[in-house]
């Protein structure tokens, strides 16, 4: 195949990828998204084995075919309250790709420049390999951390401003090294700046604690495009570059969002250690007591109800919920209950964590809705349930300026007629602040694991 | 722990103390229950649905014998009292100030009293403020009983007979009472105003959907414990004007004003009555305390030149069957607190705050009046907002598009000084990334919240396309780059398959 014919193939994928991405604006064209995005990708793909200097066809049917495989079972086992950590094992092979491929770059003895496109293409496998290894190990932290095998706790380690700082440092000094160095010298400060680029990794993430994990998990998937857009840089080829931009915004723009959601700024979730900073609230005196509700009353109160609003969070998913949670939503919606799910956008641990939760129990996605849709209805609604959720529904970021969570966007359940909290204990949510809502006059709690909650009120129904 | 529920001897009163519902509960704490035969039928709860609910229904003269705690809705008569053997609990409605003589007899004979009315008011006893309950039903009944004395519609209509205009219903005192009234007039379409001395029923009263009539004057009337208090001379005047200019125009009021320990004030004056229109109607909560309104009478209508005043004091018994309820779930919920073991043991704790207040009579020792409850069961005063940082003073948008300018001029120069330097190929892939870039931008914007996973699983399926790169690399003749091409390429398959499908797989799950 000629370059003419492979470049073409290369723009008809790119403008497929572009497809996919604007098919997902909603659910009816998302499914033909997927569809444009698997035949850019194959098309891609086909074209660069076409090329003429691509022979060993053995070495990468075969890499290709155990790869794909892995992928597969991957795909078709994972459970869906376990995607953030697949998403988040996803974003490590494509750091961990960059990283391999951008010392492939280095190491290949076709490679024949001279003066400044040598210096820029050593900038470009630098800046891929850095950018490709901080996004493996955040993205195996985060890994560790979402499935639990690692504390969600953030990780203090005295100094870690400067020991930042002081990384960064290095890899620009080890990036002169490496570009004064000859040709194939550069080796040594390449595998040692990877190194550091690891330890980064590994240090950024573990800073941070587990409900930033939506913004955690977003940045990486942010990386792991600019790393590709690097790659793409490093091997002149415009649809890496391509691809990696749509990546690396998408990802950056959902950073975005997971931050304004949780009104805090992008840099210091990033420096971590979120509530361990000025919580000096304990001025605020009698709380009140919570009143408990048991399961059948709470039964009678959703059966009697005309509208229902549901606000799961993670607790749900923890519980595995979801199904019991649709199962209600049905009965309910039999015996005339308008029922709807209000979904606020930090829920769960990535973005739309709730959503695929949901959606996989059943639950009809035009009964599901954004926190900006619904906050606004809620005061017409008789009885809000919340279902493991608790720092997006405290009263304090409006109530309370001095509050560590103050200004941050939350759904204003209180205002419906009766509140029901299912939660294990009173035990306060992941910014450590006081809920407010427990010791409203129309707030309910009920005690106990989620599932069985649920299932006690599907029961007495 | 037996405990028993005698018959109401009341002239009248139709609650019962008992219903077969919170027997179970009951039961549960370790207890057990017996119910004088007949005492639940003017609730309309048989004596069968009693035996049912595993109650043992006894004879009269069997009940007051052999107990270890009575339940009753109204206190006991004084013959009444004399049943009563020494060591037992009494636990009922008592009103202590006006029962003094009886609670030195009950004290002597070494009865316990826990007086149902004296419960203090904390948030953490509403589940068994009886009066509260009761208040209630009395607010609903009031409007009820308005209604039927009333000769019009409470909603207005337009019909094919004429236009007929909506009732006009005005309630003094938001308390539970007048918050019930509310409700109650409000569902059923008169329009509502109320008043109360209190400011924070203000808001109260307002998400019922009334109007809350404000005097132009600036005196808080909260008193202790949730209650009001009395108000200053000037304030009450300029009350009674306001009331004097309404009573032309309001078709019903209801009052339920009341302050702890005085008799009733007195809101509505002979006068104000008059100048009603003929057919009006006058709810008075306050009766039995000598009511708000100068001419009612307890337990009567009165009609004064056309204008019905009624001063029912039984209010929630007429609405037996509920009220019953209510009170039962109360008691239910005070012997909860006394049985914390749930052994069947009663515990009388008197230092537990609500039991302390509650208790009139303990171990043959008047214990009323209890210290007075130091929390308030209205929401605290918002304190002064500490002192926020001075807020950065808002840009305008002229220095706003200056900075935008700024920006892009820096952003230029920067663009400008690269391309100074780098080679012409390297100019022509940055072009393709800065559009991507715009593109990414305005394409993620559109893609809906709730489809943000599957958005994040495809972009890891394309961002696979990094093997694109591997591929190039794995025919090269250095092995070491044919190796890292290898696992390259392995791994990028991993995210292109595992992405797409997985994609597909939550995709498929979005259904309506």
């Amino acid at each position: 195949m000629s370059m003419g014919t492979i470049s073409a193939a290369y723009i008809a994928a790119a403008v497929l990828f572009i497809l996919s991405l604007s098919g997902l604006s909603n659910q009816e064209s998302s499914k033909r998204g997927n569809w444009y995005g698997i035949i850019g990708m194959a098309l891609a793909v086909f074209a660069t084995i076409m090329n003429e200097n691509v022979d060993s066809y053995g070495w990468l049917i075969l890499a290709g075919v155990i790869g794909g495989t892995i992928g597969a079972r991957l795909a078709a086992k994972v459970e869906m309250t376990q995607m953030p950590e697949l998403i988040a094992i996803l974003h490590s092979f494509v750091g961990m790709a960059a990283v391999l491929v951008g010392f492939a770059s280095y190491f290949d003895p076709a490679s024949n420049l001279y003066g400044a496109a040598e210096t820029i293409h050593n900038v470009e496998v630098y800046l891929g390999v850095l950018i490709g290894a901080v996004t493996f190990t955040g993205s195996v932290v985060a890994f560790g951390k979402l499935n639990g095998k690692i504390g969600s706790k953030p990780l203090m380690l005295p100094m870690r401003h400067q020991l930042n700082i002081g990384m960064v440092v290095l890899w620009i000094l080890i990036g002169w090294w490496f570009l004064g160095a000859d040709h194939g010298d550069g080796t040594f400060p390449l595998v040692l700046m990877t190194l550091i680029a690891f330890a980064f990794g590994v240090h950024m993430v573990m800073a941070i604690g587990g409900a930033d994990m939506p913004v955690v998990i977003s940045m990486l998937n942010s990386y792991s495009g600019w790393a590709a857009a690097a790659t793409g840089f490093m091997l002149s080829n415009d649809l890496l570059i391509v691809v990696g931009a749509l990546v690396g915004s998408s990802g950056a723009i959902l950073s975005y969002i997971m931050c304004r959601a949780m009104n805090r700024n992008f840099v210091s979730v990033i420096m971590g250690g979120f509530g361990t900073v000025s919580t000096s609230d304990d001025d605020d005196g009698e709380q009140g007591e919570a009143v408990a509700i048991q399961a059948d009353e709470v039964a009678q109160l959703m059966g009697d109800a005309s509208k229902v609003v549901i606000v799961p969070g993670y607790g749900m998913a923890v519980a595995n919920a979801q199904h019991a949670v649709s199962d209600l939503t049905k009965q309910l919606r039999e015996k005339g209950v308008d029922v709807q799910f209000a979904i606020h956008p930090v829920a769960g641990r990535m973005p739309g964590h709730m959503n695929v939760l949901l959606a996989e129990a059943n639950v009809p996605y035009d009964i599901v809705l954004e926190m900006d849709e619904i906050n606004d209805e809620l005061s017409e609604v008789d009885v809000v349930v919340v279902i493991g959720a608790n720092d997006i529904v405290n009263p304090a970021a409006l109530e309370n300026p001095n509050s560590p969570i103050a200004g941050m966007p939350v759904l204003e359940v209180w205002n419906a007629k009766t509140v029901i909290v299912s939660k294990r204990s009173m035990a306060t949510g992941y910014a450590g602040v006081e809920n407010p809502l427990f010791f409203k006059e129309n707030t309910r709690m009920l005690f106990g694991d989620a599932k069985d909650s649920v299932d006690a009120i599907k029961g007495s129904l | 722990m037996i405990i028993s529920i005698p018959k109401e001897s009341y002239k009248g009163e139709k609650r019962v103390a008992l219903t077969p519902e919170s027997a179970a509960h009951i039961q549960k704490l370790g207890h057990t229950l017996r119910i004088e035969a007949g005492a639940g039928k003017a609730a309309e709860f048989s004596d069968a649905d009693y035996t049912d609910a595993g109650v043992d229904v006894v004879k009269a003269g069997e009940i007051w014998s052999n107990t270890d705690l009575i339940m009753k809705v109204r206190g006991v008569t004084d013959e009444e009292a004399d049943n009563v053997a020494a060591g037992t609990t009494l636990i009922s409605f008592f009103w202590p100030a006006q029962n003094e003589a009886l609670m030195k007899k009950l004290a002597d004979a070494k009865v316990n009293v826990i007086a149902m009315d004296c419960v203090p008011r904390l948030s953490r006893s509403q589940k068994m403020d009886a009066l509260s309950s009761m208040a209630n039903i009395g607010g609903y009944r009031a409007i009820v009983e308005a209604a039927n004395q009333f000769g019009r519609f409470f909603t207005g209509q337009v019909t094919a007979a004429g236009k007929v205009p909506p009732a006009k219903v005005m309630v003094i005192g938001a308390g539970v009472a007048g918050l019930a009234a509310i409700g109650a007039a409000k569902s059923m379409g008169a329009i509502v105003r109320a008043f109360d001395t209190r400011l924070e029923a203000k808001e109260q009263v307002e998400s019922l959907g009334a109007e809350f009539l404000e005097l132009e004057f600036e005196e808080d009337g909260s008193g202790e414990g949730g209650y009001a208090k009395t108000m200053s001379k000037e304030f009450i005047d300029a009350e009674m004007a306001m009331f004097r200019e309404q009573c032309k125009e309001i078709d019903i009021i209801v009052t339920t004003a009341l302050i702890p320990g005085r008799p009733a004030p007195e809101l509505i004056m002979t006068d104000m009555v008059e100048s009603m229109k003929s057919g009006s109607v006058i709810v008075d909560l306050a009766a039995e305390q000598g009511g708000n309104c100068k001419l009612s009478k307890a337990d009567k209508i009165v009609t004064h030149k056309g204008v019905k005043i009624i001063g029912y004091t039984d209010l929630p018994s007429r609405l037996a069957t509920q009220s019953s309820q209510l009170y039962s779930t109360n008691l239910r919920h005070m012997l909860t607190d006394l049985t914390p073991e749930k052994d069947g043991v009663i515990n009388i704790n008197m230092e537990d705050e609500v039991i302390r207040g509650a208790t009139a009579v303990h171990n043959g020792e008047v214990t009323w009046p209890a210290p007075a409850p130091k929390l308030s069961a209205a929401p605290a005063k918002p304190k002064e907002p500490p002192k926020m940082p001075e807020p950065a003073p808002e840009m305008s948008t002229a220095t706003k598009a200056k900075m935008t300018f700024g920006a892009m001029g820096v952003a230029l120069l920067a663009l400008l000084s690269v391309g100074s330097v780098a080679p012409a190929d390297f100019m022509s892939h940055f072009t393709v990334f800065v559009l991507a870039c715009f593109i990414g931008y305005q394409v993620i914007w559109s893609v809906t919240a709730s489809l943000h996973t599957p958005l994040m699983s495809v972009t890891n399926a394309i961002s696979g396309i990094i093997v694109v790169g591997a591929i190039l690399q794995i025919s090269s003749s250095s092995g070491l780059v044919q190796f890292l091409a290898f696992i390259a390429i392995l791994i990028a398959s991993i995210n292109i398959a595992g992405g797409f499908l997985v994609t597909q797989r939550m995709l498929k799950m979005f259904s309506k």
